[in-house]
C-alpha cells in the first residue's frame, strides 16, 4: 500500500502528472479576484475566506478525472481491482485518494496563505482558512473519488464528474467558510463548524472509497 | 492445484459472446485459446480472472490452499495493455507491481520463488536497461517489460491475452521457454493466441465466432 502511495505521488510531480496545474489555476482565479472586485480593501477582506475556498474547491475538482483513467487506459486498474482478495479495494481508493490528495491539494493548501495577502486577510483570517483547508479539502477527494469511479469508462469524463461532486461538496464548503469567519468575526463561533468539517472529512473518508470501489468492481468491462 | 471451468458463458453489453465452455487444466498444464477475432477469447479470459462476471457457470481454483482461493487471488492476468507507467523508469514500475502484488512464494511443492526486479528482466533479456523512463521504450520491450511483471510476484495461474504482440521471433521463442519453466514447476498457463504458442504438449480450445464448442483440453 505504501508502495501504492509512493507510486501515485512520484507520477504526480513527474512531467504529464498534472501536480502544479491546480495550483496555478488556483493561483490564476485569486490574483483575478481584485481586478475585478476593484480597490475596496474592506470589502475584499470580508470576501477573502470565501473566495480562496471556492479557488481551491475548482482547483481540486480539475485533476479529478484523472484519478483512475489514467490506470484504466494502461490496464493497471485491472490489477488493481484483481489484487482485492489481497488488499481491499475501498483500502486500495483510499490510498490513491491520499496519494492524489498530496500531490494536488496539499500545494493548495500551502499556497493559499500567500494569495490571502491578496485579498487583504488578516493574520488570523489567513490561518484559518489554511487550516481549514487543510482539513476540508481531503473530503473533496474522498467524495470525488466515487464520482470518478463512476465515470471513469468515459473519455471525457472531466466535466461530468464536475457536475456530479460538486452538490455533494457543498457542505464542505458551507463549513470550511463558516469556521473561516468565525475566526474572524468575533461572535461568530470558530470551533463548531470547524469540528463539523472534521467529521465531514472522516465521514467521507469511508462513504467515498467504499462506493468508489463498488462502483469500480461492476464498471469493468 | 486445479482450474476448473465448468458451462461457462460470457457476454459484453449484454451480447452472449461464447457459451458452454467448460475445461479443467491441472497443474503444469497449458491451454492455447485461438479462434478469429471476435469469438471472445479476451471475454473468456476476464471472466477466467473475474473482471467480468459470467452470465452462466463457474471458475473455481482447487487445491490452491490458503494464499490461492479465488481464481482472481491465484492468477497473473496480462492482457492487452501493459499496465506501465510511461513516466516511471522500468525497474520503479516493476517494483512497484512486486510490492504491490507481494511475492506469495510458492506455496505448491517444489515451487520456485519469485525473481527479484533484475532476475526477471535478466529472464526477459533487458536487464541492460533499468534506468530508462518506461515511456521511451519500444512496443516489443514494453511487452517484454510486462511478461517480467509476472515473474516478479509469483502466481501459480498465468492467463495470457495475446502475450507475443509486439515480440520479436528471439523473445518470442525465450517467451515459450519461461512458460515452459512455469508450467514445469507446477503452474498453469491460458494464453489467447493467434500464432502458436511454442508449448508442444499445450491443450487448444477453439472458439467461433457463430458456432462455439466446448472442447476438454490437456
Amino acid at each position: 500500500m505504501l508502495a501504492l502511495f509512493r507510486r501515485d505521488l512520484r507520477l504526480g510531480f513527474r512531467a504529464g502528472g498534472g501536480a502544479l496545474t491546480g495550483v496555478i489555476f488556483f493561483l490564476a482565479v485569486i490574483v483575478t479576484i481584485p481586478f475585478g472586485v476593484g480597490p475596496d480593501l474592506n470589502l475584499l477582506a470580508r470576501i477573502g475566506p470565501a473566495i480562496l475556498w471556492i479557488g481551491a474547491l475548482l482547483a481540486s475538482l480539475l485533476g479529478l478525472d484523472r484519478l483512475f483513467q489514467a490506470d484504466r487506459e494502461d490496464g493497471s486498474l485491472d490489477l488493481l481491482v484483481l489484487e482485492s482478495d489481497r488488499h481491499m479495494l475501498a483500502l486500495t481508493v483510499l490510498v490513491k485518494c491520499l496519494a492524489h490528495w498530496t500531490a494536488t491539494a496539499l500545494p493548495l493548501v500551502i499556497a493559499a496563505p500567500l494569495l490571502g495577502l491578496f485579498m487583504n486577510m488578516t493574520p488570523a483570517g489567513i490561518g484559518a482558512t489554511a487550516l481549514t483547508l487543510l482539513v476540508g479539502t481531503p473530503a473533496i477527494a474522498f467524495i470525488g473519488a466515487a464520482g470518478a469511479a463512476v465515470a471513469v469508462a468515459l473519455p471525457r469524463g472531466g466535466l461530468l464528474i464536475s457536475v456530479l461532486v460538486l452538490p455533494l461538496t457543498i457542505p464542505v464548503l458551507i463549513f470550511g467558510v463558516l469556521a473561516s469567519y468565525g475566526a474572524v468575526n468575533d461572535p461568530d463561533p470558530f470551533l463548531q463548524p470547524f469540528l463539523i468539517l472534521a467529521a465531514l472529512t472522516l465521514f467521507l473518508a469511508v462513504i467515498g472509497p467504499v462506493a468508489a470501489a463498488v462502483a469500480l468492481k461492476h464498471g469493468a468491462d | 492445484m486445479r482450474l476448473v471451468a465448468e458451462d461457462l458463458s460470457g457476454e459484453r453489453g449484454g451480447e452472449p459472446v461464447f457459451s458452454e465452455i467448460g475445461f479443467a487444466l491441472e497443474s503444469g498444464q497449458a491451454l492455447a485459446v485461438t479462434g478469429p477475432n471476435g469469438s471472445g477469447k479476451s471475454t473468456l479470459l476476464r471472466v477466467l480472472c473475474g473482471l467480468l462476471p459470467a452470465s452462466n457457470g463457474n471458475v473455481r481454483v482447487e487445491g490452491g490452499g490458503d494464499a490461492f482461493t479465488t481464481p482472481a487471488a491465484a492468477c497473473h492476468y496480462l492482457g492487452h495493455h501493459n499496465a506501465m507507467k510511461p513516466a516511471l523508469i522500468v525497474r520503479e514500475n516493476l517494483d512497484f507491481w512486486q510490492r504491490f502484488a507481494g511475492e506469495s512464494d510458492g506455496v505448491l511443492s517444489g515451487q520456485a520463488a519469485a525473481l527479484s526486479v533484475m532476475e526477471a528482466l535478466a529472464a526477459v533479456g533487458l536487464d541492460a536497461i533499468p534506468h530508462l523512463p518506461f515511456g521511451y521504450l519500444s512496443t516489443g520491450q514494453r511487452r517484454r517489460v510486462a511478461i517480467a511483471r509476472l515473474l516478479v510476484s509469483f502466481r501459480p495461474i498465468w492467463l495470457l491475452d495475446e502475450p507475443t504482440a509486439g515480440l520479436d521471433k528471439a523473445s518470442e521463442a525465450r517467451f515459450a521457454g519461461l512458460m515452459k519453466a512455469h508450467c514445469s514447476a507446477g503452474g498453469i498457463v491460458v494464453a489467447a493466441t493467434h500464432s502458436p504458442l511454442g508449448l508442444e504438449e499445450a491443450g487448444e480450445l477453439r472458439m467461433g465466432a457463430s458456432s462455439p464448442f466446448p472442447q476438454g483440453a490437456g
